[in-house]
């Protein structure tokens, strides 16, 4: 068992989420940048949709009450074991009564734990995904907070993971769509050409983005439709949001372009004040 | 042929013809199982499908979507859901003033009216109804409420719906429901689904 010591700004239990259900309006959920927890899955010889936790700016301090085999992916942050400084990307061993210090990582946003035999926490629809957005799943993590781990058999085969440095002005490949036609043939230029401020007001549910205003061509309501993960939904003041894991399931502002799959994690990894860039692929 | 949209490079929005055609093709398309797909979400004109990208060819699927029959899928045919309701909401004045009805003919009207589910959306098993009487239209609050209790019956816009769990909420209150609109521990976890008929039967107020 894991106790939680201190959370940092904000922690939760993240697997791969609950899809399947958004037509009774529940987001899919799960790791925002899933591949960073899949990896740390790996690494401890889980498989790839166990539950582990999701830091957002490291910042936390938990207590192992019992041994377990760990790993830290993600934003790259100093990671120690009662001082001793550990690799990230990698298994490390931690003993009985062990304290894991999380520090602050420089770049990126969201930092990935994995615990050899996955954290136990109960399910809600198939997963335990913390829903920020519907409230669905565990609490995010406080401190005095108690997490359980479960045994595994498969071997640990993975030593380490190479894993490419977070891209300083990350570029974000989009798909014009479904709604580019609500806007002047300009918006998509200036979205695609110009450089956009990631602000303070982002979570897991969106990344708030600044910049060129993207203009509509036309008037009225859009009638309410299906909503994806990557899409960059303009509301009335022209400053587009990304959706990320916990957005909503319907929306009613067009969506002029959606990121490409392959780069949602990259989108998860930004942190107010950055800088990002779209292009057309 | 239907127009396909692509949302990304996992999604096609699907145009309909209107609400009743999106519900036929989401019954067809759940009926379809298509391997990969992952969510299909029906909305006021389009049904969204949401597909993982490494496991599904977007092409194929969209050809596929675009000439689609779904005249064939089954029509909803389970009876309306009767839902209890104590017309006792905080707005109810409020509305019988902006509508310019009594009290008595707002109630009869929002109980008269047979509904049908449109879509689900703003939380898990929150249901737009169409099918409110015209004369029930009034806008949303100014100012929303922080918590909207569960299981209150309210109007907005052409819609009526009962939030399933608390949460924030600018719509009209009329009423009260003690029925559970939402369990996680229920399968299916949502009292509503896309399609479904639906009416309002009063209760007799306290």
């Amino acid at each position: 068992m894991i106790e939680v010591v201190r959370p940092g700004p904000l922690a939760t239990v993240q697997d791969l989420g609950r899809p399947g259900y958004a037509h009774l309006g529940v987001p899919r959920s799960g790791a925002a940048d899933a591949p960073s927890l899949r990896l740390a899955n790996r690494l401890v010889g889980n498989p790839e949709n166990a539950a582990g936790v999701e830091f957002t700016l490291g910042g936390a301090a938990l207590l192992f009450h019992s041994p377990a085999w760990i790993s830290v992916t993600g934003a790259p942050l100093d990671v120690r074991l009662d001082d001793r400084p550990q690799g990230m990307n990698t298994p490390v061993h931690v003993p009985e009564g062990g304290t894991l210090l999380l520090g602050v990582p420089p770049r990126g946003l969201r930092s990935y734990l994995a615990v050899r035999g996955g954290l136990t926490c109960e399910k809600t629809l198939g997963s335990r995904s913390t829903d920020l957005l519907s409230h669905l799943g565990p609490a995010p993590l406080a401190s005095g907070a108690r997490l359980p781990f479960g045994r595994v058999d498969t071997p640990m085969t993975v030593d380490s993971a190479p894993v490419p440095p977070l891209p300083d002005a990350p570029i974000l490949r989009v798909v014009p769509g479904p709604r580019d036609d609500w806007f002047v043939p300009e918006a998509l230029t200036a979205l695609t050409s110009a450089l956009y401020t990631v602000t303070p007001a982002g979570n897991r549910v969106g990344v708030r983005l600044e910049g060129p205003a993207l203009v509509r061509a036309r008037e009225g309501e859009l009638a309410s439709e299906g909503m994806v993960t990557g899409a960059l939904q303009v509301p009335p003041n022209g400053n587009p949001i990304l959706f990320l894991a916990d957005h909503p399931t319907t929306g009613g502002y067009p969506v002029i372009a959606v990121v490409r799959h392959q780069d949602l994690p990259a989108a998860a990894q930004l942190r107010p004040g950055d800088e990002v860039r779209f292009r057309l692929s | 042929m239907r127009a396909v949209r692509r949302a990304g490079d996992g999604g096609l929005l699907v145009e309909t013809a209107g609400l009743e055609d999106a519900h036929r093709l989401h019954r067809a398309l759940r009926d379809a199982a298509i391997p990969g797909v992952t969510d299909i979400v029906p909305g006021e004109r389009t049904v969204l499908l949401v597909a993982e990208p490494d496991v599904c060819d977007l092409d194929r699927l969209a050809a596929r979507v675009a000439t689609l029959e779904a005249g064939a899928a089954e029509a909803e045919d389970a009876p309306p859901v009767e839902i209890p309701v104590r017309y006792d909401g905080e707005d109810l004045g409020e509305v019988a003033e902006l509508t310019g009805l009594s009290v008595r003919e707002v109630v009869e009207r929002h109980s008269a009216a047979e509904y049908s589910v449109a879509y689900l959306g703003f939380s898990p098993g929150f249901g737009y109804l169409t099918g409110l009487d015209d004369a029930l239209r009034v806008s949303r609050r100014a100012s929303p409420r922080t918590s909207v209790p569960t299981g209150s019956v309210a109007i907005a816009g052409p819609y009526t719906a009962v939030y399933p769990s608390p949460s924030p909420g600018g719509w009209r209150l009329l009423g009260h429901t003690d029925l559970t609109m939402w369990d996680v521990r229920r399968d299916p976890p949502s009292l509503l689904r896309p399609g479904l008929r639906v009416r309002f039967v009063p209760e007799r107020t306290r």
